[in-house]
């Protein structure tokens, strides 16, 4: 079905930013004036792709406006040589790769090898968009058949100190050589060079000239083959920067025009879970997934930013969408919350785990455990002032109950659903 | 008198992958709570381990890619010192890859055998590619107690004579899913499969590493009680949830 696209299809995939890339690229794709069909967030296996042709088609089987249909699929990393073969893509966009769920999906150089060969069977005239910036996703261009187009990031006021414990990607993936930094920006993320062989940083097409993220979102520069542009995101962290650059890229990699990319992301609005705000009876709500350390380290340094403090709700569950090992958590920095939260409730099936590690992070002993979500949010709510903004920070099944529950209390019932 | 308490971690940047930084966290503050000196040592590849500097030793899990090249550093570099370390009673604790590395050696899944460095008379072996991963919640029955974590291997362990498991599996597959032991014990030197991390959730574990660690070199060592309620609460759910169905 997905051949009778008559714009194809291009696949998003990577440990995180998945679906605010792919959510980002088809505001842009729109504003182009393609209608793109896309999968639900976070329904990214093949069923969740399948589901979404269906659809989208009319019961022959056929798309209306079929020469404009584009595909925009987010894939999960493990399913992507699959997606290949199925979908034969016009181009694939990858965020990053970092540890996640490693009782799921196995050894980050496992995901590594799995994309290698799907990037393998892609044709020549499929483009591979790759973050220049994270080294096990720019040594994917190695075997790319047709061309590789990358992005990075270039504002070295954002870079830190040093690479830190939560780094994957260390090694040269030509000669296994420990790779030297001139700028990190986060986890391996920044512009890397290989003492022994010399590999480096690829040059990227769409660069990251300047960023500014306040609370009220990110203002982002980029220097594109077109020219510069300037776009104002509500997205918060130099995270969902990278995602916006990826989108960018793989903007620039389909052809669109500069105006249709500044006009698309003008537009955005977040999914639900990333970074969507709701109102809850005069309470601003905003719901940020975080999965893995490196999401929730940049996650943590984004709520920290302003130094402000914060009413916070930190919700961990442990069941197989969330990866059964909720050891994870003791490779978060967590040490940066101290002093920061001005309510605090832990929840989930795991909350008191979450509580140790927040005791041994030295973040106090004030905050409250809670495991059942409900009573969570509700105490929570609360505990807010009117007019304040209540952080709540979900793994991933957390995050479906969070959002029923705020549906049902919000009475809106509309304000996630996918454009 | 300053009690002090030093640890050698090795290979930190290498060996980093499943959380098991916890147990550095879990030690630094159960001896910061008690006036006990606490000081950090990192040992990354090439750097030598001398074993009269040390009170205790933790070496963590890894990536497949990653302990290839710790196998090498510590067979051509470390290995003898380590032994000798922990022959002369240093207190040890190293968890999943970093336990199997210990061993005499470590055969992959291609059926390549990696030497390890002895100081555990025990191996370890890959059943091949298809084989299933133990993956998942453990429960451990050790000195009349529990410890509980995560477990999350594809090699089989099997211990020789010189060694005894440290504990009996209640809940979970152990060292090889067949003889219901789980991780090894030579002198003060522990082996276990068990993330978690495994410390923090296990504060009696935890203590009794601190107390054999600082034995070697302070005769008297009474460890003072600490507020371990998050602990305990902790570890019940832990064990709780460990025993149950698993969820859809």
């Amino acid at each position: 079905m997905a051949r009778r696209l008559g714009q194809g299809s291009v696949l998003v995939t990577g440990t995180n930013g998945k679906t605010t890339t792919a959510r980002l690229l088809r505001n842009i794709v729109q504003a182009a004036g393609l209608r793109p069909v896309a999968n639900r967030a976070g329904s990214n296996l093949m069923r969740g792709i399948a589901a979404a042709l269906v659809e989208s088609a009319q019961l022959t089987g056929e798309f209306p406006g079929r020469d404009h249909r584009l595909g925009v699929f987010e894939v999960d990393e493990a399913t992507l040589p699959e997606a290949v073969a199925a979908l034969r893509p016009k181009a694939v966009i990858f965020t990053n790769l970092f540890r996640d769920q490693l009782d799921r999906y196995g050894e980050v150089e496992h995901v590594a090898s799995l994309w290698r060969e799907a990037v393998r069977t892609l044709t020549e005239t499929a483009t591979v968009v790759l973050n220049a910036d994270d080294p096990a996703i720019a040594s994917l261009a190695a075997v790319a058949r047709g061309r590789a187009l990358f992005y990075g990031f270039g504002d070295v006021s954002w870079s830190v100190a040093r690479l830190e414990h939560d780094a994957d990607a260390r090694w040269c993936s030509s000669c296994g050589c420990e790779l030297s930094y001139a700028a990190v920006f986060y986890g391996h993320l920044g512009h890397w060079r290989c003492p022994g062989c010399g590999e480096a940083s690829p040059a990227a097409t769409v660069v990251g000239l300047g960023l500014e993220s306040g609370s009220e979102g990110l203002r982002l520069i980029a220097a594109l083959p077109g020219g510069e542009v300037a776009v104002r995101l509500p997205l918060l962290g130099l995270y969902n920067a990278y995602n916006a650059l990826a989108a960018m890229a793989a903007a620039v990699a389909l052809g669109a025009e500069q105006e249709a990319i500044e006009k698309g992301l003008g537009s955005f609005t977040a999914a639900f879970g990333r970074q969507e705000r709701l109102l809850v009876n005069g309470r601003q709500v905003q719901v940020i997934l975080a999965k893995n350390p490196a999401g929730l380290n940049q996650v943590l340094r984004t709520i920290i930013a302003d130094g402000m403090q914060k009413d916070l709700v930190l919700l961990l569950n442990d069941n197989i969408a969330d990866g059964r090992d909720v050891s994870w958590i003791w490779d978060v920095d967590f040490e940066l919350l101290a002093g920061v939260p001005r309510s605090l409730i832990v929840s989930g099936n795991r909350a008191w785990d979450m509580a140790l590690r927040l005791k041994y992070a030295g973040v106090g002993s004030s905050f409250q455990v809670e495991p059942n979500t409900a009573l969570a949010l509700r105490q929570a709510l609360r505990g807010t002032s009117q007019g304040d903004t209540l952080y709540v920070i979900p793994t991933y099944t957390a995050m479906l109950q969070v959002r029923e529950l705020l549906a049902r209390w919000g009475g809106h019932g509309v304000f996630w659903q996918e454009g | 008198m300053e009690i002090k308490l030093r640890l050698a971690h090795l290979y930190p940047r290498l060996m980093n992958i499943y959380g098991d930084r916890g147990n550095i966290i879990c030690l630094e503050r159960r001896c910061q709570q008690r006036g006990i000196a606490f000081e950090v040592e990192d040992l990354e590849l090439g750097d030598e381990f001398k074993p009269e500097e040390y009170d205790l030793v933790f070496i963590g899990g890894a990536q497949d890619r990653e302990q290839r090249r710790v196998a090498q550093d510590l067979v051509a570099c470390k290995g003898e010192a380590l032994r000798e370390a922990v022959e002369s009673g240093v207190a040890l604790l190293a968890v999943c890859g970093g336990y199997q590395l210990l061993g005499r050696f470590y055969r992959t899944a291609q059926g390549e055998d990696l030497p390890g460095v002895g100081v555990f008379d025990l191996w370890t072996a890959h059943p091949g590619p298809q084989a299933r991963r133990f993956i998942g919640n453990v429960v451990v029955e050790w000195q009349g107690r529990t410890l509980v974590g995560f477990e999350n291997h594809g090699g089989r362990t099997h211990l020789g004579e010189g060694v005894a498991p440290l504990g009996r599996v209640v809940v979970g597959f152990g060292n090889n899913g067949e003889d219901g032991g789980e991780g090894a014990v030579h002198r003060n030197a522990y082996g276990t499969y068990l993330h978690g991390a495994l410390l923090p959730k296990n504060p009696c574990f935890a203590d009794h590493l601190i107390e054999t660690a600082l034995r070697c070199r302070y005769q008297e060592v009474a460890l003072k009680g600490l507020d371990d309620r998050v602990e305990e609460a902790a570890h019940a759910e832990a064990v709780r949830l460990a025993t149950r169905k698993p969820p859809p």
